[in-house]
């Protein structure tokens, strides 16, 4: 029913070429280049210490694709009353949604970061209260503060995505559902909301890829991701470029899973081209 | 003429935007069966009318009964008029079906689930029930073979059809049409008027607010002319194109012609 015609399929890092288109001339030469760099890289350098850190670096994946995922699913839970307050919330929402949305996005990621861990985390052993409470035994670790940075973050930009997503959809839409008997938590539910991230879908890929490349930081409050793991192997093989060469590989093949995953999206509801 | 109940009764409805009244006193009865075209020149009110039936605008002053039930009204405050019960103008809102001028149908579903929408989640159909209702009522506005397209594939006489058929499956008290053609180019607007035609022949109640003379008097029983928010003449369209009394309505006529 879609054809590739009239469907916005995305932009040229997502177009993937067909069986037949495959082997084009320049597909062909563009290959045996690649071929030729993963031979020298694989011939002239030394990667013997892989098999033993092989275990630790899918380790460290893992934890990065924790904190990626942990941190987009709360933080678009976050991100949805933050965008919708300020489209059609009372003044006093609106102002503490854009004032949240403001000061997060003009902060360094980092400095949130380490506001959180070395300001709040020093605090709080000075509550007996919070020593005591259930709570500790997480409080005391690093990635709660990670995972609090980083979501705080991704709802920031996230809502204001999902603001201009909400104010984006055609008032008329919203009306007809109205017209016919609808409540308003079954339009939102129904119509405004599912329109809203249809029309954010694009914009959203590209934040979480961004959200992917911002899980490092959290290296620098000891919570041990893949890019810890790799600073580690290279202090511990007092290699430079390979890991580093692995490190670019694993971020370049997760970047075009979400890729993928997110046109597959997209394309469930096709988009007229304008 | 026998005695039919009243389907759709306003009284004396006013609407003002600001310092500007749009409707100054605008009465009007609907009949079981009634098709009643409303038409007049553009700003004079004829849409702000029909949206003030199922409050999609609020009226300033005035009363909207539908099937017997005055909708409850209360002051807002600012010099205009509510709702008293939201549930209830819910309620009244899901049996009148609404027809837009631009369609307004729902982007991110197929023509098949916005049909089922409305009777799924706000009558509470069950959804296999509304599914087989629906896909009948698209092949009768002969949509079947695009159940499973979305709206932006089709043209916009298809998409008018699809909003026909998404106001047909509440099965309606009265179905209201807000300029159903004006959006649309010359060529399709036939064949959204041979739909709304054949609901006329059926003898289901319909407000008609139309730029379509021809066709107004064609399938109404009964036209209104909206003049400057009031109504300035009505009466079976042989007396309103044939004989108009006022001078407004002549001048309107002659200048469609």
């Amino acid at each position: 029913m879609m054809s590739d015609d009239n469907t916005i399929g995305a932009m040229a890092l997502t177009e993937l070429p067909d069986r037949k288109g495959f082997l084009k001339p320049h597909r062909i030469i563009l290959m045996a280049i690649a071929a030729v760099l993963v031979f020298c890289a694989a011939w002239f350098m030394r990667w013997d210490w892989l098999p033993e850190y092989g275990w630790r670096l899918a380790q460290g994946v893992g934890v990065t694709l924790l904190m990626l995922f942990s941190t987009c699913i709360l933080g678009f839970l976050f991100a949805v009353p933050l965008g919708l307050v300020q489209v059609t919330g009372p003044w006093p929402l609106k102002m503490l949604a854009r004032g949240f949305c403001t000061i997060i996005r003009g902060t360094p990621l980092l400095l949130q970061l380490w506001l959180l861990y070395y300001g709040l985390g020093s605090l709080f052993p000075q509550f007996p209260a919070i020593r005591q409470s259930f709570l500790w035994p997480y409080l005391r670790e690093a990635w709660p503060y990670g995972v609090a940075a980083l979501t705080m973050s991704f709802a920031a930009y996230e809502g204001e995505v999902m603001r201009g997503a909400f104010a984006g959809v055609p008032a008329g839409e919203l009306e007809a559902g109205r017209a016919y008997g609808m409540s308003r938590w079954t339009v939102f539910r129904r119509i405004w909301l599912p329109r809203a991230i249809h029309r954010a879908l694009p914009t959203l890929n590209g934040e979480t890829v961004l959200q992917l490349k911002a899980t490092p930081l959290v290296a620098t409050i000891t919570v041990i991701d893949v890019y810890a793991v790799v600073s580690k192997i290279r202090q511990m093989t007092y290699l430079t470029y390979e890991p580093l060469l692995l490190l670019a590989l694993i971020y370049l093949c997760l970047t075009a899973i979400l890729v993928v995953a997110f046109r597959a999206l997209e394309n469930k509801i096709p988009t007229r081209g304008a | 003429m026998t005695v039919r109940a009243e389907a759709i009764a306003v009284e004396n409805l006013h609407k003002r935007f600001g310092p500007l009244e749009v409707l100054k006193g605008v009465s009007l009865t609907a009949h079981e069966g009634d098709v009643i075209a409303i038409i007049g020149g553009s700003g004079s009110g004829k849409s702000t009318f029909l949206r003030c039936i199922n409050m999609l605008e609020l009226p300033s002053a005035g009363t909207v009964t539908i099937h017997g039930e005055t909708i409850a009204m209360k002051k807002d405050g600012h010099g205009g008029m509510m709702p008293a019960d939201r549930k209830q103008v819910q309620r009244i809102r899901s049996r009148l079906g609404m027809v837009f001028q631009n369609f307004n149908l729902w982007q991110h579903m197929t023509i098949l689930q916005n049909v089922i929408e409305a009777p799924v989640h706000v009558l509470g159909v069950p959804k296999a029930e509304a599914v087989e209702r629906a896909e009948a009522l698209l092949r009768r506005v002969g949509l079947y073979e695009k159940r499973d397209a979305f709206p932006a594939f089709l043209s916009g006489g298809q998409q008018q059809r699809a909003a026909i058929a998404r106001a047909l499956a509440v099965q309606p008290h009265v179905m209201l049409f807000d300029e159903p053609t004006s959006a649309l180019d010359p060529e399709l607007v036939g064949e959204v008027l041979t739909v709304i035609g054949d609901l006329a022949k059926e003898k289901r109640t319909m407000i008609l607010v139309t730029h379509e003379m021809k066709f107004a008097r064609n399938v109404a029983n009964h036209i209104v002319f909206l003049a400057n928010g009031v109504i300035e003449e009505q009466g079976p369209p042989e007396e309103i194109f044939g004989a108009p009394k006022s001078e407004r309505l002549k001048k309107f006529i002659s200048s469609i012609h």
